[in-house]
Order: C-alpha cells, then structure tokens, then sequence
C-alpha cells in the first residue's frame, strides 16, 4: 500500500540522517518562519532552493517529489484562488486597484499568486525533509528527551511499528469477506458504505485483541517498573548539530534584516516587461 | 476441475512467490499442499478463487479462465477457509454469520433458513445459534467460519492451515469432517505444514518448494522419499522416522501409518521367529 | 528448595462462568525443562499467567491458594517485581515486539526497569548471542519471519535473566523447521544457563525429547505429572487425548499384541533402538 511507503522510514545512513531531529526541527521551524515573513516571489524561490542541497545529500529526492507531487493540487487552488482574489478585489493583495488592465498588473499579480502558492510548497517541502530523514524511533527519543511524557512517545512508536501489519490484517479481511461474496463495489452509494462493515468490525475487533495482548506483553517486561526509566540510546547533540542551529539562526536573522531594510525587486518588473 | 498452467505469480513489492507452477485438480480429490511457510502454498490457492491473478500463465476453474471473472462468481463454486476465523466474523449472531455469503449470492430467503439450518447442524453449531461469534471460543468460532463457508455448497472447499493452534482432539474431529466432506464428492484442498496430520488423512501430496512444486504423489510415496521431503524443507513423519533407523533390518521403509507399523513389525516377528 | 511451588490454586476469570483451573498443585525444582499441555481449555494459559502474577493482578478476581516463584508470593507481588524473576513468552509472535527494530526490543524490559544504559548494552549483546540472531539487530519486527520473531521474543525475556521462563505455545504459527529451531534454543538456556523452563505445547513428537517433567491438565485440574515417560505411556493420557509421541504410540499397540519392548520410547530414535534390541534378540 503506498499511502503507507511513506512511513516506512528506509534505513539509509546519510549525514542529514544522523543529525539530531531536535536541530532539524529548529532550522524548520525557521523555515516555517522565513516563509511567512516574505510574501514576494524571489525571497521564495531562493527558500525554496536553500533546501535542495538538504535533499539530495540525505538521497531522498523520490520520496521528496511524491510528497511535492501531493502538495501539488493544493498549491495549484491556493495560486488560482489568490489570482481570482487579486483580480477582483480593491488593493487587496497586491495593491493593485481593479480592473487589472496593464501587461504589468497582470504579472504582478500572476507573480503575487505564485509567491503565495510557492510559500506553502516551501512548507511542505521542509516537513517533508524532515520526516523523511528522521526515522521514527529517533523522533520517539526526541521526544522522550524533550521531556514529553514516555507514554505518548511509546504510543506514537508502536503505532507506527503496527502500520504495516495493520495493513496487511485489512488486506487478509477483505480477501476473507471477498471469498464469501462481498463485492465491495456493488451497489448504491449508500450500499457501498455498508459493504465495508465485514472488513471494518474484524479489523477493530481484532485491534482490540491485539491490544490486550500487547499490554500482557508490557507487563509482562516490567512496565512501569519504574518512573526513572533508561535508555538504550541517548541522542547528543553534536557539532553538526549545533551548526545546523547555527545556519538557521543566520538565515532567521538575514531575513529578518531583508525584510526591514531592502526592497526586494519585484520579478517582471526587473525583467522591464 | 482447476487446472493451472504454468503459472507465474509476483507480489506488488517484487516478492517472486510463484515461478512456473503447473496441476490439474479433478473433482472430488482431496489433496494437501505442503511446505514450508514462504514456500507459495497459500499463494497458489488463493489463485483458485481469482483472490489473486496470475502474473503470467492461466488458470482455469471448471473451465472459466480467473481473469476473466470476479472473485465473488468464482467463490460460488470454491470455498476458502481461512487460517483465523476471526478476520471473517463480524455479525451479531452465529445464525446472521453462516447466512452471510448466502445473503451475497441471492440466495432466496427459504433457502438460506433451510442451508442456515443444514451447517448449524453439520459442525454442532445450533445451541449457539442466537449468540454473538464475539462470545464464543477459539475452536467454535473456528467452526462458525467453516460452518459459514460450507453454508452455499460449494464444490471445492480450501482450508488454510487448518490445524494451527489445535489440539489433538480437534485435529481428529477435523480429519473425520474432512472425511464427511470427500464422501459427499467435494474436491478438499488442505495447505498445510502438519505432517503428521497429513499421515493420518493420507491425501494426495503435493510438495512445494520455492514457488514450484517439487513432487506430487500419494501421501505414503511423497513423505517417506527423503530426498523430496528435505526439498520441500519438512520432516518426515515419526512413524517413518522410526522405520528410517531399521533399514539394515529389512523392514520397510514407506511406512507413514502407525496401525500398517504394527503390522509391519508382527508380520516381520512372525517371518523371522 | 523447588523454584515454583503451587498449592490449591483455584482461579476464576471476573467474565468466567466456570473456575479455570481448580486445586492445582505442582512442584518444579530449579532447572527443570517442565512441558505443559492437555485439551484446549484445560487451563494451561491460566496456569502461566499465574506464574508471572498476570493472575490475578492484571486479569482482577480473587486468586484461591498459594502459589511460590522463586520464593516470591504471587499474589502478594506486582507483576513488575515477578517479571525480574520469571518471564513470559506468548503465542503470537506479532504481539509482543513493540519497538521499530530487534535491539530497542531487546532492551525493552531492561529500559523498564532502570538498568543502567552500559549494561543494558551488555545484556542485549548478549540475549541477541545466545538466541542467534545477532545479524537481525538492526531489522524491524515486521520483516521477520515468525520464527525469528519468537527469537527476539525469547532474547528480549533472555536479557532480564530471569529464573524461569515460561512459553506459552510458541511455535503455534510456525512450520516445523522453525518449531524445532525454538526447542533447540529453548533447550540451550535451559541446559547452559539454567534457566527453569516451562513450555506449553501440543506438538509433543517435536518438544517432548528435550524435556525430563511433563504435567498434563484436563478441566482446570492437574491430572499427570512425572517423568515423561510415564505419563506419555499411562492410560489416562490416552483417554484425555493429547498428542503422545507416536513413538510412545507404537510401543503401546506393540504390547497390546504381546509384543514387549521393555523400555518406552518417548522419541523416534529410542523406539528405532528398542525395536531393533528386541528384534535382534528373537
């Protein structure tokens, strides 16, 4: 099931994998930030470059364009409503009074829509960097070293161990309920939705089951045996780390000094179209 | 009749589980397939019901090619078991659970009372009637699942490991059922790792290996051949074993029956005095 | 002093209608390879929850008689405190691996329990060791076969270096080249470590050579109980209808004939050498 590819983090070693996902999650975060501080086009583009090199060190441009590709219908609607948007409205967002009947109000407009569709893809395409080179039992441990409590960390880890297994119990259901008949695609549309109560009742019923056992099991191993619990692993943050922090730091403050103190060129204007 | 030719058979993840598999299964046969688990065994049956397609080769049903028609038309005719009951119940009451595939083939109402009735009876189901599957235990609820499969007649019945889990007593109550099932004419296919189970019911054998089937033959033939039987990575049954360590005494060596054991060794006391 | 003693334990389930197990007591001495078996519903289960104190604490109701793990009351104990004395393997592999690959699972217990990271890092070196499955360190539960599963299982019990372990029909769901690779690792702790086993299982042709006290349980009671040999050749052992090695099997239609072989076999090799000793002799 594909939906689920995406969270089976592969185990590839690349320097971008072994930073420490609480410095990944600071330089999004200032990503996130920058993103929004800049409403022009060439800021954006430029954020959105920046975090190519990320990408292709950690050798995860596939995965990285399918998210992109997902992302893709709504960016095209944000470009399209913030177009018709511009177009109609009084100054709105680009200042320009309607009607819109210049070469150059045209594309300043076109330029402020794409601004605004590629903000959210910068968005997206630093999250997505992030969860694909964070594996999950490292955000776990993040977690629990941010002090949030362990019982959410285990829940969120073992849920995503569960992922594929769960998605292969549905599998067997409906090839089950199928050999008895079931054909999901028949009937009104009403129909339909109750075709999939065989599949979704042994599918609860069984997450029910499994979950008794499981408990069993964490008791069964000392769970709760005590509140100081240790840890296999312990994530430190390194140089690299702390570098990381660094760049985002300068970026944030780069920004920040951009957006107050120098204008920033407006694309086909600077093109003299 | 199921015939299979040549077929070939890859998972959506590449995974190779069936590479040039070709039989006939005629009617009224009873026939275990074994081997080890990743062998292809369930693979291969699961092709008998069009749950899966071949990737090459064909595979015909009383002579109606499985691409060419829905999983629920083949299932009219051949019933499949699966290995945990429970990725199939779902109803409210056994009774709702064994009318169910009688409700997906239209089957009229008078007549799904009276097969209701006829499956209840056959696997000793009807005090639990009005119960919730929920509620009952392992082995009975495995027996709603075979009573809900056997409720429409199919001609063909498969059974997925159907000795998992189960005790001795079980095991011989299941051997007699199948026993009921072939005298009525039904074609039984068992797949299954279970060689002493197999020893008891004396089947038409079936080996797999590696997604081919390595050898077919009468149980006795296909399980005291050694060479075969570590092809197909299992054991030989203990009776056999036994036998195995009495070669230089001119016993025989196809044994797999412990009642023709006996004989075997009164008889060989009484020629030898 | 035996390391599980068990007097008049009688246990009902809160949902239960009927007691799960009634009376049961048994003796198991330290080192033991105990097998546990009899009917579906006998009360094996129970029986092993009882061990580790799952009952009655984690299942409620009132656990009648005394039951002594390692010296330990259960009853009186939590199950955090049993668990560093006896350990539990379930049937289904899948069920019992939480974490996103073998060695974090491995360590789970130990993490439980507050060991200090350096020697939870021997400890799990070690438990992946003995189970050989050191090269599967680093893969993730649901890759694995059932078989191998069952070993990280048993490597994640290993690793708290409990008394007694207890396996609860493990090799279930797998074939019987996997089965048998459980039994062989099963039977190395228990012989090289010393660890006292107690497994549940029907397959009895496979497990029963590796064991020396076998107890069968019947309707909640204790019915059997001694040296395998015994009990596999009893005739209450048939009447129940467990799964006696056929090698036992034979050697009792044998003397029904009038066939004597002596000494009963319990495994295929000791019924080829009986056979052929008596043979050889006429």
């Amino acid at each position: 099931m594909s939906v689920f590819d995406g969270l089976r983090f592969r185990k590839v070693s690349s320097p971008i994998h072994r930073l420490d996902p609480r410095a990944k999650f600071f330089y999004v975060i200032v990503m996130f930030v920058v993103a929004v501080v800049f409403s022009e086009l060439l800021p954006l583009i430029v954020l959105f470059l920046i975090q190519m090199p990320f990408v292709f060190v950690a050798g995860v441009q596939r995965e990285w364009i399918r998210s992109l590709r997902g992302a893709l219908f709504l960016a095209v609607m944000i470009f399209t409503f913030n177009f018709i948007f511009g177009y109609l409205s009084p100054g709105g967002i680009t200042g320009i009074q309607p009607p819109v009947d210049s070469l150059s109000e045209y594309l300043m407009l076109l330029e402020r829509s794409l601004a605004m569709a590629l903000r959210f893809i910068v968005l997206v395409e630093s999250f997505s960097v992030f969860f694909l080179t964070t594996s999950p039992d490292h955000l776990g441990l993040a977690l629990e070293q941010s002090h949030v409590p362990y019982e959410f960390c285990f829940a969120f880890t073992t849920a995503v161990r569960f992922v594929p297994v769960l998605a292969e119990e549905a599998q067997t259901i409906m090839d089950a309920q199928k050999a008895r008949g079931l054909e999901l695609e028949r009937g009104n549309f009403i129909k339909k939705i109750r075709n999939y109560i065989p599949i979704l009742i042994p599918l609860i019923v069984s997450a029910i089951r499994r979950s008794l056992e499981l408990a069993e099991a964490m008791e069964s191993r000392a769970w709760g045996a005590t509140e100081k619990r240790t840890n296999l692993y312990v994530l430190r943050l390194k140089k690299h780390d702390y570098a990381l922090a660094l760049i985002s730091v300068l970026v944030l403050a780069l920004a920040i000094y951009v957006r107050f103190f120098v204008q920033i060129p407006s694309i086909s204007v600077t093109l003299r179209i | 009749m199921i015939e299979i030719k040549d077929v070939f058979f890859t998972y959506p993840n590449g995974v190779e589980a069936l590479r040039g598999v070709s039989l006939s299964i005629p009617d009224g046969e009873f026939i275990a397939i074994m081997g080890q688990n990743g062998a292809g065994k369930t693979t291969l049956v699961k092709h008998f019901n069009g749950l899966l397609k071949p990737t090459r080769g064909e595979i015909l049903v009383d002579g109606v090619n499985t691409q060419k028609v829905s999983v629920a038309t083949l299932a009219r005719n051949v019933g499949f078991v699966f290995q945990n009951p429970d990725h199939q119940l779902f109803c409210e009451t056994v009774e709702d659970e064994v009318a169910f595939a009688l409700r997906n083939f239209d089957f009229e109402e008078k007549v799904i009372k009276r097969r209701v009735a006829w499956a209840l009876n056959l696997l000793d189901l009807e005090e639990y009637r009005k119960t919730s599957p929920f509620m009952l235990s392992g082995g009975e609820r495995k027996r709603v699942a075979l009573a809900s499969v056997l409720a429409w007649d199919p001609q063909v019945v498969i059974l997925d490991e159907p000795t998992i889990g189960q005790d001795h007593k079980q095991k011989e109550r299941l051997r007699q059922f199948i026993v009921q099932l072939t005298a009525q004419q039904k074609t039984v296919i068992i797949v299954t790792h279970d060689v002493e189970f197999v020893a008891e019911c004396a089947p038409h054998v079936i080996l797999m290996a590696n997604g081919k089937i390595v050898a077919e033959g009468s149980a006795r033939q296909m399980l005291t051949n050694l060479d075969l039987v570590t092809q197909a990575s299992i054991a030989p049954p203990q009776i056999t074993q036994i036998f195995l360590g009495l070669t230089d005494l001119g016993l025989p060596t196809d044994l797999i029956d412990i009642h023709a054991a006996k004989e075997a060794l009164l008889d060989f006391l009484e020629a030898n005095p | 002093m035996p390391i599980i003693e068990a007097k008049g334990l009688t246990y009902t389930y809160p949902a239960g209608t009927k007691r799960a197990i009634e009376n049961v007591s048994l003796k198991i001495e330290r080192g033991e390879f105990v097998i546990l078996t009899g009917p579906s519903g006998c009360g094996k289960t129970t029986l092993c929850r009882c061990l580790n104190g799952l009952v009655p604490h984690f299942y409620s109701g009132k656990l009648e008689g005394d039951i002594l793990v390692a010296g330990l009351n259960v009853s009186k104990r939590s199950v955090q405190e049993l668990a560093r004395h006896v350990g539990l393997v379930f049937q289904n592999p899948e069920n019992q691996l939480f974490a996103l690959f073998v060695e974090k699972d491995v360590a789970f217990g130990l993490e439980n329990m507050g060991v200090p990271r350096h020697e939870i890092r021997e400890r799990v070196d070690w438990a992946l060791q003995m189970t050989g499955i050191e090269d599967l360190r680093e893969r993730a539960p649901h890759e694995l076969s059932g078989g191998q599963q069952q070993r990280v299982a048993i490597a994640s019990v290993l690793a708290m270096q409990p008394d007694v372990m207890v396996l609860d029909e493990p090799t279930s769901f797998l074939d019987p080249l996997g089965a048998q690779k459980i039994f062989e690792v099963i039977s190395e702790v228990n012989r090289k470590l010393g660890i006292t086993v107690v497994l549940v299982e029907h397959r009895l042709d496979l497990a029963s050579r590796y064991s020396n006290h076998v107890v069968i349980m019947h309707e909640g009671r204790v019915v059997l109980d001694g040296e395998p040999r015994e009990v596999f050749q009893s005739k209450k052992a048939r009447l129940i209808g467990v799964g006696i090695p056929q090698a036992t099997r034979l050697h009792h239609l044998l003397e029904e004939s009038g066939l004597r072989l002596g000494r009963v076999p319990v495994t295929s090799e000791e019924a080829s050498q009986i056979i052929k000793e008596v043979l050889r002799r006429d």
